[in-house]
């Protein structure tokens, strides 16, 4: 019944909000070689005080090891609902991780941010190893990172 | 049945579980190194907050502090654009030097946990564990049955040496091998979720922070009231964050501390699962028990050794297999064999039983012990031919005899013979077919024969029961056993010392070189003349000429000598001892060499007393000579006449004044008040037992009668110490060489 009124609630939403707009975008991440295994990722929204707002994709299959990415974690508080259907495999070394995902116009151009927070076994963990500001300027241009990531560039 | 599921999951698993054990090894020493690094002295005194506030001017950066589980600190931090990782010294504060993760250690976790292949690589490294679990188990059971039960597991271990090293080797490492496999195996179905996996429970974010000013950090009440000892992990909240919190983990459990009043905002104590994991990973990896990682890395070293070992050994079994030719079906024998064989070689003598009494015309029917109990309608009679297996226990092949026997309700009409093979040297000779044979009497089973007993695989022993089992069946049943022996070597006789003549017992001392080959130059240019390997205690199985049943000498040099040395004495019918001693120098003879590596000096110390009679002399002449280290030896030694027949003399003596021998006591009977060895014995009852207090070793050679005497003798000696030859024997301390 409660699963029932959650699909209704739902399917409610996206009939209602359809005619919002919405934008394909696609997020290219590339890791260094950092000699490890491979990492974790966390990539979410934040406002500008940095306050988490909304999980975008999330690399590692394991949840306990979730709290290492430690920036993302305090914010989604690592609730299953919050990136559920928005996780996958771990990226191993020197690989790029490309996700797409469908994002509301109200986040482009109004202050918030893109941030990566990555962890690798037996390695130091990196709240912020990315953060820019999501923006139409931005588009295309690659944002180096602070620990594992060599560049992280979106698109929309 | 066991053995089989050794060797078979050896030789599925061999390589996988030595890559394991391999890369198992190399990352053990991983705690110590980390250790080594670490300084933990005086850090129980220390708290998370004063640690922190030394670090603050420092590392003004500081996102995150770490206690890895050997000690060690280190601080992850920004610098500008750039992230850091210093080990720290907790006592000072001060930075020891970067931190960073050795590539080719992270390299041969891979390794060890995934052969570098991912997840199907995980999958094999489980199985791997599972049969690492399984070998060990097997192989330690079999070990107990070996050494007779849980209660002489310290015993020496006796047997060839590929063997020795093998069990020696498993022994020292089963311990750390099931706590290796048996946590590697639990990581692995946890990794896999064919257990359940724990989920770490979270404390709550807090909802509600005071988001007050940021206080300096070795102020925080909840940071200075937590030791290092118990720290594991603290990570800073963003700066300029009004609303971020410190995150602390402990070895209980973790939560957030606020970064205004220092208080404990919220907290989650671990749950048994998750400590059972850690409590577990800690026994797999040493990390924070770094002499355990030490172990189990050495204890994993043996496993290489044991795979090698181990091949060669089931190679060797495989190679000694008997096949039974023209072998009648059950139904239609009148004749049954039924054998109880550890090592096969107990089928060579039923096989050569088995052709005999074919090519009389018999219809014979050869299976193992395991098979009594199965109808044999035609029977007239039935041979039982056994080993015995460590301290008495049944061989493989007639493991479950007894209990089968004890089953049958109708005792059936057929009179049966049972043929013990054994070595006179063990306690326990011949104790499982003597079981049997009491077994069978009780049962009511007529009898064809007494029992009778095979030391050492002896062919003539096994002939002379032939013709008594001839006899019986009013037939000549010849038995001609020839034990599978390697090639040959040709020796040349270069010397010869002759002794005792004059009192009726000729005795030769030969020594023999390899006889230069003589296939092609190429063959004598890369391989010149060359002995088999051998030490004085081995034997040598001379072929007489026109007959392919060899005889045993003891040897009484050592190959790296360059010289093959026995000791005989001519038997007025002895095929080979008359041979042997009608040799002059410059013949040929041809010979083998047979390990007997358990009549040797034990290896320490410990004083050694020889005793011996006759030839006897020989391989106790060869171990004098080896020692070199000069460790008390004391020789007893019986001879006829000082005059005629006093083998070595002037070696022995020589060997007197250079300390290699410590005290010689020839006995001799044919002189006036003459006496025989076991009568010094009697005489020297206070010096044998001082030298037993001091862990002295027995090694007897020379005949059955004579090691009788003696161990009759010295139990009366040493009875007033609470000890007897059986147990001396037990501890591997009587060792005993007789024909």
């Amino acid at each position: 019944m409660k699963r029932l009124a959650t699909t209704l609630c739902l399917i409610a939403a996206t009939l209602l909000s359809s005619p919002s707009y919405a934008r394909d975008v696609t997020l290219t991440t590339q890791l260094k070689n950092y000699g490890g295994d491979g990492a974790y990722l966390a990539i979410y929204l934040t406002n500008a005080d940095g306050q988490y707002q909304k999980t975008l994709w999330v690399a590692g299959k394991k949840s306990k090891y979730y709290k290492h990415l430690s920036g993302w974690a305090r914010g989604s508080g690592q609730r299953k609902s919050e990136y559920d259907g928005l996780s996958g495999a771990s990226v191993t070394e020197g690989k790029t991780l490309t996700v797409t995902l469908d994002l509301p116009d109200t986040y482009i151009d109004a202050g918030f941010q893109l941030r990566v927070d990555t962890a690798v076994e037996d390695m130091r963990d990196n709240r912020n190893d990315v953060v820019v500001p999501l923006t139409s300027e931005g588009v295309g241009k690659s944002n180096a990172g602070r620990g594992y990531v060599k560049a992280f560039t979106y698109s929309f | 049945m066991l053995r089989q599921l050794h060797s078979l999951s050896g030789l599925v698993a061999t390589l996988f579980v030595v890559l394991l054990t391999i890369s198992g090894a190399v990352l053990s020493l991983n705690p110590l190194i980390e250790r080594s690094q670490a300084n933990i002295a005086g850090t129980a005194s220390i708290s998370v907050a004063e640690l922190a506030g030394k670090l603050a001017t420092r590392y003004p950066g500081a996102e995150q502090i770490q206690r890895r589980p050997s000690g060690s600190i280190i601080v992850y931090f920004t610098d500008g654009d750039q992230t850091g990782a210093d080990l720290i010294n907790p006592v000072t504060g001060e930075t020891i030097g970067a931190y960073s993760n050795s590539p080719i250690m992270v390299w041969i976790k891979n390794l060890h946990r995934s052969y570098l292949l991912g997840t199907p690589g995980r999958v094999v490294a489980g199985v791997a564990a599972f049969f690492m679990l399984l070998l060990t188990f097997s192989g330690a059971v079999m070990l107990v049955n070996r050494l007779g039960g849980w209660r002489h597991i310290c015993r020496p271990i006796q047997g060839p040496f590929k063997q020795r090293l093998h069990t020696e080797a498993g022994r020292a490492a089963v311990l750390g091998l099931i706590l290796s496999a048996s946590t590697g195996l639990y990581m692995s179905t946890m990794t896999f979720e064919l257990i359940p996996d724990y989920s770490s429970t979270e404390p709550d974010f807090p909802t509600h922070v005071s988001g007050g000013a940021p206080a300096s950090i070795d102020t925080l009440s909840t940071l200075k009231s937590i030791p290092l000892t118990e720290f594991r992990e603290l990570v800073y909240p963003y700066p300029d964050d009004p609303m971020g919190v410190y995150s602390i983990t402990t070895d209980q459990g973790s939560g957030f501390v606020d970064q205004s009043t220092g208080e404990l905002l919220s907290y989650q104590a671990y749950g048994n699962p998750q400590k059972l994991y850690e409590f577990i990973y800690m026994l797999h990896t040493g990390e924070g028990l770094w002499w355990l990682g030490l172990l189990l890395g050495l204890s994993a070293l043996a496993v290489p050794l044991m795979a090698w070992t181990g091949i060669q050994i089931w190679w060797k079994r495989k190679q000694s297999a008997t096949t039974i030719n023209y072998n009648s079906a059950a139904r239609l024998a009148d004749t049954v064999i039924l054998v109880g064989s550890e090592s096969n070689s107990t089928w060579g003598f039923a096989k050569t039983l088995h052709d005999a009494l074919h090519s009389l015309g018999f219809q014979v029917h050869t299976a193992s012990m395991n098979q009594i109990g199965k109808p044999y309608p035609q029977a007239k009679r039935m041979f039982i031919l056994t080993a015995t297996y460590g301290d008495g226990d049944a061989p493989a092949s007639a493991n479950h005899f007894l209990a089968r026997l004890s089953k049958i309700t109708k005792t059936p009409d057929v009179p049966v013979a049972v043929l013990g093979f054994g070595d006179r040297q063990f306690p326990a000779f011949c104790q499982f077919a003597k079981e049997v044979e009491a077994a069978l009497i009780t049962k009511g089973w007529p009898q064809l024969l007494p029992l009778e007993t095979i030391h050492r695989q002896s062919p003539q022993e096994f002939a002379r029961w032939g013709s008594v089992v001839g006899s019986v069946l009013d037939k000549e049943l010849t038995l001609l056993h020839t034990p599978v022996h390697p090639p040959c070597t040709t020796l040349t006789l270069v010397e010869r010392v002759d002794y005792g003549a004059e009192v009726q017992a000729p005795t030769a001392v030969l020594r023999f070189e390899a006889a230069p080959s003589h296939r092609g130059w190429l063959s004598r240019c890369l391989k010149r003349a060359r002995l088999p390997h051998f030490d004085a205690g081995d034997l040598v199985g001379i072929l007489p000429p026109d007959s392919s049943v060899p005889r045993f000498y003891s040897l009484a040099s050592a190959s790296k000598s360059g010289m093959l040395e026995i000791c005989v004495r001519h038997h007025p019918d002895g095929l080979c001892s008359g041979f042997l001693h009608g040799l002059s120098v410059g013949d040929t003879i041809e010979a083998f060499i047979k390990l007997n590596p358990s009549f040797r000096p034990a290896s320490g110390k410990g004083p050694v007393i020889l005793i011996g009679a006759g030839t006897g002399i020989g391989p106790l002449v060869g171990f004098i000579r080896n020692n070199k280290a000069h460790r008390p030896m004391h020789l007893y030694w019986g001879g006829r006449s000082p005059q005629s027949d006093f083998l070595y003399e002037t070696e022995l003596k020589r060997y007197l004044e250079d300390k290699r021998l410590t005290k010689l006591n020839p006995v001799f009977s044919r002189i006036s008040q003459g006496a025989y060895v076991q009568n010094k014995i009697i005489e020297d009852d206070k010096i044998l037992g001082q030298l037993i207090e001091e862990g002295a070793q027995f090694l007897i050679c020379g005949g059955r009668n004579m090691a009788s005497s003696v161990a009759v003798a010295l139990d009366k000696v040493i009875a007033p110490l609470g000890i007897d030859v059986a147990t001396l024997k037990a501890q591997g301390r009587y060792r005993e060489d007789v024909y």
